[in-house]
């Protein structure tokens, strides 16, 4: 971890010669990440409810997940390069440095351009928050909840970078679970169907980021009628996400080694 | 030497030449199969998604826009299925690569006009991606939610028009933006609002049909509309058909004409300023 | 310091097994110079990947330093530094000066040692000129040169070089040549080096492996090398005529543009 920040500080200092190239990516990804907002407007210009939730509750979920993928996105969004390092070859030159892969792949060019991303979705949860007004008895789940989030999203950042070297090829098919995740966590799991939300509670566990959580932020039911201990589960899913992906990674470099393909 | 280039240009070379330009279009994009297949998935997946969130909304406000439920999700599978033909997050074009490696000096002293060059190959692009990105989410939206199949040959015949039109208006968009990076230090940015102002404005996101107003009016006035709105419309049967291939029309008149001027403004600034 | 005891690589491409490597035996003591000639194809560079950690041998069994660079990769990577001539080990988009930096961070180079290190590198290198230049904007013998500095920050016991003269000028070849005898005389630093350039052999190396279609085929001294075709007195004759009598080259005539311009080294 500390060779990981030391080298993503270095090359944020590399990044930070160039200041209008900086400044000019950090107000592109925010803009970007505004388009989310601008269709949760539009939508409650035409509803003042979705899937049984306010405007509030969904600016909050969106807030929660929104600040969790940017976090992971920001911090080790860069191992889905990893089809890139394959078939440039630079993963060799990674695997002859006495640093674990999965560091140097997410440090490798680091830039802080995607903060403002973080930033824009900490402003929806702190509008959201003011307008909802959360008991401080349950409000101690939201940073857990945060935490836990970039815990998942980074782990799934971790299994799309380890299923690219099974799918070199093909490194678009990751997209499909890192924002899809991000997408299906910003509205309540309520308006998808139930077969999707029990894989998402079980299987993926993408209900743990804002969801089951936040049902218990929000002191919400839940709707689909699932036990009630799973909005304290967050942190259990997360690390189980975790070792999962650790192992997935590891076994992508040793097929790597072993194939050189 | 502009002499010259006039004598080319106002001898077209033979059509055969654009249809080997398709042609080599389709096959360069048919050998990244593997990529095309995980851009389909990935389509779908998100069509799901999206699907979901427009039924939630459908069923809070039936037929808002003049929609109903199951014209919503299809709107959405059709959109997700415009995204690799029309290159909707933009890119696609060779033009963007040879102006950064300065290939771009040898295509403009060519005798074939790089727009009408550059267009047959993005045709060739597209009717790939057609095949490998737009069937594989469509049908899957038809089997997981039901999709509207418009019974009347006159509707698909108007759509298949529509869409290949919408395609030529999404190349004059992504052309004008290429062009322009000629006279940019940084195309990232230009990149990102070209991004942006598609997704928003085409109907990409939601359906321009529930944007606010005054927004919705503008939006659907907007070329991006005449990329995947405009076709969505003329296939769930809710356009004036007339009235929509001659809005798609002009605007791809109108991009195409821009375009031209651009390449001509680009050719004195590449081949005779000297870059 | 290498130990290489019946070492086999084999892929699969397209349901068939291709035998890159195999029964490949030979030690390297500390403080040897050592080249490796063959043909294109013959196995050299999966041979460098094996002794480096970054591929796994399929049959036989390599130790580096002591160390099985399979299960002990990290290990290994301390002990060892690696030069590909063919690709920078460097980041194209940083000024020199950052990418030691990015190395001292990965080798956890204490700062003192790095600096010292690092004037010492950019003296006998000549480096100074380009430090601050970005990597992508230096010629192939700026690059290299500084591609041999990194590998050599943390002061390893053993340095393998993979082509590291390949395409480059006759004046940079020099250079780069001088500067590997000195390390392996001065400092006593292991050297292992892949060439097509029988220059570097001549100039450099004590001892010669040649590998052919994936075994080896010599092992000795130049001098014994010489020996082995009666006649011929020059390296350059003597490895095109074993080159011409293996039976991978019969099956296989080498592509244009295949081979590194030898002939006109």
């Amino acid at each position: 971890m500390r060779v990981y920040l030391l080298l993503i500080w270095t090359w944020t200092r590399a990044a930070a010669r160039y200041p209008a190239s900086f400044a000019l990516m950090t107000v592109a990804g925010t803009v970007t990440a505004a388009l989310e907002v601008a269709v949760i407007w539009v939508v409650f210009s035409n509803t003042t409810t979705l899937g049984g939730f306010d405007l509030s509750e969904v600016m909050f979920l969106y807030g929660t997940s929104g600040l969790a993928f940017a976090a992971a996105d920001l911090l080790f969004s860069n191992t889905d390069r990893i089809s890139q390092h394959i078939k440039a070859g630079t993963l060799d030159a990674m695997l002859i440095r006495p640093v674990g892969t999965f560091v140097q792949v997410a440090a490798d060019r680091f830039t802080p351009n995607r903060a403002g991303r973080a930033l824009q979705a900490a402003i929806v949860l702190g509008v959201a928050l003011a307008r909802l007004d959360v008991p401080a008895s349950r409000a101690w789940m939201i940073p857990v909840m945060v935490v836990c989030g970039i815990v998942i999203f980074t782990s799934i950042w971790a299994l799309s970078g380890a299923l690219q070297f099974l799918l070199t090829d093909a490194p678009e098919v990751a997209n499909a679970f890192t924002y899809g995740g991000a997408t299906l966590t910003q509205y309540p799991l309520t308006v998808y169907g139930a077969d999707l939300v029990r894989g998402v509670t079980y299987v993926l566990p993408l209900a743990f980021v804002n969801w089951q959580p936040g049902l218990y932020v929000l002191g919400r039911a839940d709707p689909m009628g699932l036990p009630y201990a799973l909005r304290f589960l967050s942190p259990v899913a997360a690390a189980t996400l975790a070792v999962v992906a650790v192992f997935a990674w590891r076994a992508g470099v040793r097929r790597y080694r072993s194939t050189g393909s | 030497m502009p002499t010259l280039h006039r004598r080319f240009l106002t001898q077209p070379p033979l059509l055969s030449l654009y249809a080997q330009l398709v042609r080599y279009g389709f096959r360069k994009h048919a050998t990244y199969w593997g990529a095309a297949a995980a851009g389909a998935f990935t389509n779908t997946v998100f069509g799901v998604l999206r699907a979901y969130v427009l039924i939630a909304l459908w069923r809070a406000r039936p037929g808002l826009g003049g929609y109903d439920i199951t014209d919503a999700v299809t709107f959405c599978f059709l959109t997700q299925a415009y995204i690799g033909p029309m290159q909707v997050f933009g890119g696609g074009l060779e033009v963007t690569q040879r102006i950064r490696t300065g290939d771009i000096a040898l295509d403009l002293v060519r005798p074939a006009p790089l727009l009408l060059w550059s267009l047959a190959q993005d045709l060739g692009r597209a009717g790939y991606l057609f095949l490998a990105r737009s069937l594989p989410p469509t049908v899957a939206g038809a089997l997981l939610f039901g999709i509207v199949l418009p019974g009347d040959a006159a509707v698909w015949a108007a759509f298949a028009a529509s869409f290949a039109l919408g395609i030529v208006i999404s190349f004059g968009w992504r052309y004008i933006v290429a062009l322009a990076t000629c006279w940019l230090r940084d195309d990232r940015g230009l990149a990102v609002m070209s991004l942006v102002l598609t997704m928003f404005f085409s109907g990409m996101m939601l359906p321009l049909v529930i944007f606010p107003e005054p927004l919705g009016t503008v939006a659907r006035a907007l070329p991006w509309a005449a990329m995947v709105q405009v076709p969505a419309d003329v296939y769930l049967g809710r356009a004036d058909v007339p009235g929509a291939l001659a809005f798609q029309a002009v605007w791809a008149a109108v991009l195409l004409s821009l375009g031209a001027l651009l390449t001509r403004a680009a050719r004195r600034k590449v081949v005779i300023d000297g870059g | 310091m290498i130990d290489a005891d019946r070492i086999g690589r084999s892929f699969r491409i397209r349901g068939t097994t291709v035998h890159a490597v195999r029964d490949l035996s030979f030690h390297v003591a500390a403080g040897e110079f050592v080249g490796c000639l063959g043909p294109n194809g013959a196995g050299k560079s999966t041979t460098i990947k094996m002794l480096t950690g970054i591929l796994a041998p399929t049959s036989g069994r390599v130790t580096v330093a002591g160390l099985d660079p399979t299960r002990r990769r990290t290990a290994v990577a301390r002990e060892i530094g690696v030069v590909f001539g063919q690709r920078t080990t460097l980041w194209w988009d940083l000024p020199l000066r950052d990418s030691f930096e990015l190395v001292r961070l990965l080798y956890k180079v204490d700062r003192v040692q790095f600096r010292e290190r690092l004037g010492e590198l950019t003296e006998r290198l000549g480096l100074g000129g380009f430090l601050a230049t970005p990597v992508r904007q230096l010629s192939l013998g700026q690059r290299m040169r500084g591609d041999i500095a990194a590998a050599l920050l943390h002061d390893p016991s053993l340095l393998v070089l993979d082509e590291p003269t390949i395409g480059l000028d006759v004046v940079s070849k020099a250079e780069v040549r001088a500067f590997l005898r000195d390390l392996n005389t001065e400092r006593g630093t292991t050297v292992v080096l892949t060439t097509h350039d029988v220059g570097d052999v001549e100039r450099l190396c004590r001892r010669v492996i040649l590998i052919d279609h994936g075994r080896l085929a010599f092992d000795g001294t130049v001098d014994e090398l010489r020996a082995t075709v009666p006649g011929e007195t020059s390296i350059e004759d003597v490895v095109a005529h074993l080159y011409l009598n293996s039976s991978a080259l019969r099956t296989r005539p080498p592509r244009p543009g295949e081979d590194s311009p030898t002939a006109t080294a």
